[in-house]
């Protein structure tokens, strides 16, 4: 039996202290033990970005990083993207430009967008698609996707 | 998943003591984009994963006139996001800004790509041709391997029980030093080479004082190629490249598998030699 250990961290700005198996993903830390089910599992091996969350100003793949390493980190998802009852611009502009259907790799792509435009207000297409590579989706076909960071980003 | 431990090494030794408890049951974390993957799917079964990204070394990105090192827990992305790391070593930006995407360069760096030890690990064959030293720290102390001896089977290296990569160094290039890598891909990015190749050539006029080609997923290792040696001492003409390129295509060992063919693959070979050495010959006038 592997003891739990004990992480304390910043989510969303907020402190959390909780105890985690030392070999469960951040993925299912968030989903499971701390009840935030917006960061959704795809492929569960890095390929898809639909678990992507933001760790350290760095946006990475919750599947390829272990809760016990968030100890002293700060983590933010996208149940923190916008105030509770709002939008951020780019949901809205999700919503108005159709940019998704089944919806389960949306979370990770509003994440990894948001990222980018918090880095760089004013990305070209190209920029917009390359940055986005490592989120998949196999509804939209992209293009709305694509559309809907482009009118924030104007 | 076979349940393990996780332990976060804040020195060389710790990381050292914490590994050789438990021997081969035991696998230092850096990125984890392949360490976790490897764990869940129940390829290592593991007692322990040792956390060797807050170590001051493992971390260590230090350009001087003499010598670049990069520690090896650093990720791709402060490669090339330094500005003066990314202009000093366009080549292994190259290589830094195509593994994975954007998540995994926030996590993943050059040092667990070669300790990852795949035949397709774009930056391998990159730090091969800038004449990397790995420092790999065990129980025994502290050795020094050459790059092109690290990987000795496709997931397999020198890096014995208890042991870790802490950095690599490399000559920092001078005056008439140009490097590049290229792989050929179905997809732009995220996705895994077919073949791939690294050039880098040190130029003294239109003299090739001295030069390295690499082979990425033609064989089952990266592949240290003769065309180098074949360059040096020759004129940077096109013919000499093209010929180059053909001796790197004979070099390649490929198999066939759901990526390409042998036939495929070596032919590749033939054609990414030859314009990364161009690349690299271009790179290397324009550092002058």
């Amino acid at each position: 039996m592997v003891e739990k250990v004990r992480v304390r961290a910043t989510l969303n700005g907020e402190p959390v202290d909780f105890l985690v198996a030392p070999y469960v993903s951040l993925l299912d830390t968030l989903r499971d033990e701390l009840g935030l089910t917006g960061t959704k599992e795809g492929c569960n091996d890095g390929n898809c970005g639909a678990c992507t969350v933001n760790l350290d100003g760095r946006v990475v793949d919750s599947c390829c990083v272990l809760g016990a390493e968030i100890d002293g980190s700060t983590v933010e998802t996208i149940e923190g993207m916008a105030e509770p009852g709002q939008l951020h611009p780019l949901q809205q502009s999700f919503l108005e430009e159709a940019a998704l259907q089944c919806g389960i790799c949306t979370p990770g792509f509003l994440m990894s967008a948001k990222a980018l435009l918090d880095k760089e207000p004013h990305p070209s297409e190209e920029r917009i698609r390359f940055w986005l590579a490592g989120n998949l989706c196999r509804c939209t076909g992209y293009d709305k996707i694509v559309k809907a960071v482009q009118k924030v980003a104007k | 998943m076979h349940p393990f431990k996780y332990v976060r090494a804040t020195s060389v030794d710790e990381a050292i003591a914490a590994l050789a408890k438990h021997g081969e049951r035991a696998r230092p974390l850096a990125g984890g984009t392949d360490a976790l993957i490897m764990a869940r799917a129940g390829r290592w079964e593991l007692d322990a994963l040792v956390d060797i990204k807050h170590i001051p070394e493992t971390n260590i990105l230090e350009l001087g006139s003499s010598e670049f090192r990069l520690g090896a827990a650093v990720p791709c992305y402060r490669v090339y996001e330094d500005e003066q790391i990314s202009a000093v070593f366009p080549g292994l930006v190259d290589s830094a800004s195509i593994i994975g995407g954007i998540q995994i360069q926030s996590r993943a760096g050059l040092g667990g790509n070669l300790c990852n030890a795949s035949p397709s690990g774009d930056g391998i064959c990159s730090l091969i041709v800038h004449n990397t030293t790995c420092v790999i720290a065990g129980p025994g102390g502290t050795r020094e391997v050459a790059v092109e001896d690290f990987c000795t089977g496709p997931g397999r290296s020198v890096i014995g029980d208890g042991e870790f990569l802490v950095e690599m160094k490399m000559p920092t290039p001078q005056k008439g030093f140009g490097a590049a890598y290229q792989r050929f891909t179905p997809r732009n990015e995220m996705d895994i080479a077919v073949a791939g190749v690294a050039s880098s050539v040190q130029l003294d006029g239109d003299t090739i004082v001295s030069a390295r080609v690499a082979l990425s997923a033609v064989g089952p290792t990266p592949i240290l190629s003769s065309a180098g040696d074949q360059l040096a001492g020759k004129e940077a003409t096109a013919e000499n490249i093209s010929a180059a390129a053909q001796t790197a295509s004979g070099d390649a060992s490929p198999i066939t598998d759901m990526r390409g063919t042998a036939e495929q693959r070596t032919h590749l070979v033939g054609v990414l030699a030859r314009r990364t050495l161009e690349r690299a010959v271009e790179r290397a006038r324009e550092n002058n």
